[in-house]
């Protein structure tokens, strides 16, 4: 990963090209994204784990060799020898080798069975290992070795593949390398309370084969105080050793444990040989950590160039979410400095513990551990070693909300990001100074917020803070065109009763438009006037999914998916969608919304593929809009044991309402038809859960990059009375959010927040549901399926030519894979023919080109 | 109706001596929404503007690698005239095919085709 780091600095700052870099990696791919390693197990492919824009490695002064260990370095001849005998010559020489799994020497430990966890081959393996136990219809039980961050990591991944778990801590409590006694007991209790079993002070002395017959692989596990565990596999996660073995052949000096003893420049006594990453010793020790290694790449990148940097010394804070456990440490967090004081916070009910680090006046900020609520991290983080602006306990007692915590400016050297090493200053500078008016330009010019993300809130604040202070009061202008909000917007376009947008733009902005405010436009009109999105103007106002009424590819083909209401369909639906699909050769996934999508149409085939489906009865799912999407619903009462209402019935009179309503970013919603709430409508934008009484109502879920829950809006409601609240809270969400705002943060900002909105739906504070209640019924009323009108229409379908002058022709430029029996857009490689074994196929009908 | 007047002359030479190739008529293009049109078996994107005038720049996204850019949503920034890539929202100058704006990768500009209107047809020139 550092190494990767190190390539992407100096192909950036070395615009001169006065470095040729070449990198010899042991592993068969390119430089991935070890920390994300164990979402390999929610199905992620390790393509996606790559790390950064692979363009680096085409770029002509960049060699990537896979597949390369070097096994010896020459440092008089200055050159480095691989596996296969080849040979490289270097100028200066990086050592990036990271560090191998510490495996203790327990008799047995190398039976088949036990895994390490560091590669995708080794997740990869033990995967493997654990599905074909599962295929023998087992139970399968497991065992992580060492309780700490990578272990319970492993622990998590295990009980995600339904292993039953133990996880095998040597010392007194779980992270004792971050979290304090009275943190891990808390930490303890939440993990086996998520199914996790968890053993401190166990020592395994012994791993032993199983029962007779199944041969030399792992059975059980003997621990020093004579207790024992039956395991059918066995994670070893005990640490890490800095793989240093090139170094010490070299004859270069290596720390105390281990690693390459370097100055603060990242080099070693070698001029030309340097080394950063978990193998690089500083200060005689090496860190297991990502950013302080990225920031060893931005050292030496700067070095190499003549510069003369300095490593800044190690940001070991650290926040996780360990099977649904928040936890983080920063700072000095077991107290170093004399006369330290702990402040400590904890509630075993809420399953919540705090630790303070403070200065021995009890003002200055030395560390702390958050275990269970990790809530406050980003706010403490940045604040060691700085005096705290209040009372300690305020910052860790619950239910503060984010904005409520003392703030307090943030000094300059406040580490913000500490991923990518960015202080606070700096993101200050990046507005003062570089000209950056949002947190995308601030992201972009200091990297801050690229990584985890975990830091964006922060950013975020920071550059409002700023922007506010230079007096740019944080524009709301849309766009260069206009100056005011979307909400402004749409008072604007409905007093003035103006329907086109030129007549907008001339009046109440410049220019000509743009991608932002002709999207808006569109949107604005379509909700007060109802028009087709292609008649007259409109149409070129549409990004291209409203204007062909389907989802672009990566490839320039289309998506198709047609409405299902409440994700309910017959079978003679399913058919005709198969028969479609068919047909036309369309590749078939059933969505995360309950429907299906039918993916690789091409432009111009799409009226053909609508007139298939409107007429066996399908209508325009509106999956491309920013519009109604779908209400996701469970069973319920119909067939269900335990529903109290008719959910399925609810959620596609519900849809059948909404659909086609167009709004500032998409809107989702769900049924459950009680409490266990399988249709997850909590995590939509509006969230109907049916009571014994009538039906519960939530507002501002979603899920995404910022995952919210739903909040209760009103209870015990009737179908009525429920139907007219959505009403309201649709259409007030619909005139007044900004551009691409959800619900969630539209109820923070809206007056009020979320009483706000209540006194508006229910009580009517503002005098206008009548209003909106007319508003909702008419645009119910003028709803009309937006293909079949366009299938009605000539003209409309003229819109849908591949070429100007050759209408029917295909895209010459497409081609497709056959993976798993159906057909995929080729990947660059594919088409240069590097994997002849893939057939390319194209067109409608699979034919298979040569 | 395939474009395809004599292809050789047309991929062999570059600079003002390659042929005019006709294309369609002004009045297929509707305006500040793009087409897609195949030359000689090239793609690429027109724009008719508001006062009538036609721009063509390649239909390829040097961003995305796909063919697409005629179905990006046409607009202006400052004087510029712009097409804005459907697939990442990368946006071009449509008179000089420079990169404004390239959402955090290195920029890459469009080629520019030469276009004129005569009588009503609208015709292009290899670059
Ligand atoms: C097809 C589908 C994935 C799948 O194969 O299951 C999908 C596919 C896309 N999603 Fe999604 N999302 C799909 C369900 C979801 C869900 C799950 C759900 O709806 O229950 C979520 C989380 C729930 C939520 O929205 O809160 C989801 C959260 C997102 C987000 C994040 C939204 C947010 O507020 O942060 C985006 C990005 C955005 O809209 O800006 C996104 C964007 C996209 C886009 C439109 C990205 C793009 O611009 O190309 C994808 C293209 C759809 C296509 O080509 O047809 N998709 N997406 C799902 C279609 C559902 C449907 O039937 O309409
Ligand atoms: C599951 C997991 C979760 C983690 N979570 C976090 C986290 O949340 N936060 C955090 O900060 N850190 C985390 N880490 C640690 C983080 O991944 C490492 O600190 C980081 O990868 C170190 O980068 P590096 O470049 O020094 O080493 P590596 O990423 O290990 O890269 C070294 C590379 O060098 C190769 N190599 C070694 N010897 C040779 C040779 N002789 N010839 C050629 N190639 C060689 C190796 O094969 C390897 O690919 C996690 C690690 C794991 C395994
Ligand atoms: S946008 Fe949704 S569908 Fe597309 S890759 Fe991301 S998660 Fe998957
Ligand atoms: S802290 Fe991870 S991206 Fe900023």
């Amino acid at each position: 990963m550092v190494a990767h780091r190190l390539v992407e600095a100096l192909r950036d700052r070395d615009t001169g090209g006065r470095w040729r870099v070449t990198v010899l990696a042991e592993e068969p791919r390119a430089p991935y994204d070890r920390v994300a390693l164990t979402s390999y197990f929610s199905g992620r492919d390790p393509e996606s784990l790559a790390l950064g824009d692979r363009a680096l490695w085409e770029h002509p002064l960049v060699e990537l060799v896979r597949g390369a260990p070097v096994v010896a370095v020459d440092r008089a001849a200055r050159t480095v020898t691989g596996r296969d005998g080849r040979t490289w010559e270097y100028d200066a020489l990086v050592l990036a080798t990271g560090s191998a799994p510490f495996v203790p020497p327990i008799d047995g430990i190398d039976r088949p069975g036990v895994f390490v966890y560091r590669t995708v081959d080794d997740v990869a393996a033990l995967r493997g290992w654990v599905e074909q136990l599962k295929d023998q219809g087992r139970q399968v039980r497991g065992a992580v070795i060492g309780g700490g961050l990578l272990g319970l990591e492993a622990a998590g991944a295990l009980q995600a593949l339904d292993v039953r778990t133990t996880v095998l801590q040597m010392g007194t409590h779980l992270m004792s390398a971050q979290v304090d006694l009275g943190g891990g007991a808390l930490l303890r209790r939440l993990i086996q309370a998520r199914g996790v079993a968890v053993r401190v002070n166990a020592v395994t002395a012994q791993v032993r084969p199983g029962r007779a017959g199944r041969g030399e692989r792992v059975g059980r596990l003997d621990l020093a105080d004579g207790g024992r565990l039956d395991v059918d596999v066995v994670v070893v996660a005990a640490g890490i050793a800095p793989r240093d073995e090139l170094a010490r052949a070299a004859g270069l000096e290596t720390g105390p444990r281990g690693g390459v003893v370097v100055d603060s420049s990242c080099r070693t006594a070698d001029p030309r040989v340097w080394a950063v990453g978990e193998v690089a010793c500083l200060d005689g020790a090496c860190i297991g950590l990502v950013a302080p290694g990225y920031a060893m790449a931005e050292v030496v990148a700067d070095r190499l160039l003549g510069g003369s940097a300095v490593f800044p010394g190690a940001d070991t804070a650290t926040k996780l979410k360990l099977s649904g456990v928040d936890v983080a440490s920063f700072g000095d967090a077991a107290p170093a400095a004399p006369g330290a004081l702990e402040v400590v916070y904890s509630d075993p009910v809420r399953g919540a513990y705090a630790k303070l680090v403070l200065s021995d006046d009890a003002r200055t900020l030395l560390g702390g551990v958050l275990v269970g609520d990790a809530s406050a991290y980003a706010t403490l983080r940045p604040l060691v070693g700085t005096q705290l602006a209040g009372d300690p306990a305020a910052y860790v007692l619950p239910g503060l909300p984010e904005g409520a915590r003392p703030g307090g400016d943030l000094p300059d050297d406040a580490a913000v990001c500490s991923c990518n090493n960015v202080t606070a200053g700096r993101v200050r500078a990046a507005v003062t100074q570089e000209g950056c008016t949002d947190v995308a330009a601030v992201k972009a010019c200091t990297r801050a917020g690229t990584t985890c993300g975990s830091c964006l809130p922060l950013v975020k604040k920071l550059v409002g803070t700023e922007l506010a202070k230079v007096g740019v009061a944080v524009s709301s202008a849309l766009c260069e065109h206009f100056a005011m909000s979307r909400r402004q917007l749409f008072d604007v376009v409905r007093v003035s009763g103006l329907r086109t947008f030129s007549e907008i733009v001339a009046r109440h902005g410049t220019g000509r438009g743009c991608d932002i405010c002709k999207p808006v436009v569109a949107s604005v009109l379509a909700t007060l006037h109802h028009e087709h999105v292609l008649d007259g103007e409109n149409a070129a106002l549409q990004d291209t999914n409203d204007h062909v009424m389907a989802n672009l590819q990566k490839d320039g083909s289309y998506s198709v998916v047609p409405r299902m209401p409440g994700g309910e369909v017959t079978p003679e639906g399913l058919i005709a969608v198969g028969e479609v699909a068919r047909d036309f050769g369309l590749y078939t996934k059933i969505t995360g919304g309950q429907r299906i999508d039918l993916f690789g149409a091409r432009l111009e085939q799409l009226p053909d593929i609508w007139r298939r489906l409107v007429d066996a009865g399908f209508e325009s799912g509106h999956a491309y809009g920013k519009a109604v999407r779908t209400v996701k619903s469970c069973v319920g009462s119909t067939w269900c044991r335990f529903g109290v209402q008719d959910a399925v019935g609810l959620a596609v009179e519900l849809e059948l309402r909404y659909r086609g309503l167009r709004s500032p970013h998409k809107l989702k919603l769900g049924v459950s038809g009680c409490a266990r709430e399988c249709a997850e409508a909590r995590a939509k934008d509006v969230g109907v859960i049916a009571t014994e009484k009538g039906w519960n109502v939530y507002v501002g879920g979603n899920g995404g990059f910022t995952p919210r829950h739903a909040r209760l809006l009103a209870e015990d409601l009737d179908t009525a009375t429920l139907i007219r609240t959505i009403d309201r809270f649709l259409m007030y969400y619909v005139r007044t959010a900004d551009r691409l705002q959800r619900t969630a943060p539209w109820i923070d900002e809206v007056d009020g927040g979320l009483d706000g909105v209540r006194a508006v739906v229910l009580d009517d504070r503002l005098g206008i549901a009548a209003e909106l209640d007319a508003a909702m019924a008419e645009h119910v009323s003028a709803y009309r399926d937006e293909w079949r009108a366009t299938l009605e229409d000539p003209d409309k379908l003229r819109r849908f030519a591949s070429f100007v002058n050759a209408p029917t022709t295909p895209d010459p430029s497409l081609a497709y894979v056959l993976e798993r029996g159906q057909r995929r857009p080729a990947r660059p490689d594919e088409r240069a023919g590097a994997r002849p074994e893939l057939a390319l196929v194209a067109g409608a009908r699979l034919e298979v080109r040569s | 109706m395939r474009a395809g007047t004599d292809v050789s002359t047309a991929r062999a030479g570059t600079g003002p001596n390659t042929p005019w190739i006709p294309v369609c008529r002004l009045a297929d293009l509707a305006p500040e929404r793009g087409a897609a049109a195949l030359v000689a078996g090239e793609q690429v994107a027109l724009v008719r503007t508001v006062d009538d005038d036609v721009h063509a720049v390649d239909q390829r996204d040097p961003f995305s690698g796909a063919h697409v850019m005629s179905r990006g949503i046409v607009g202006s920034r400052g004087a510029a005239l712009t097409l804005t890539s459907p697939m990442h929202k990368q946006v071009f100058d449509l008179r000089t095919g420079e990169c404004l704006e390239a959402m955090g990768r290195e920029p890459q500009a469009l080629r520019v085709w030469p276009v004129r209107v005569t009588c009503g047809v609208v015709e292009v020139r290899r670059p």
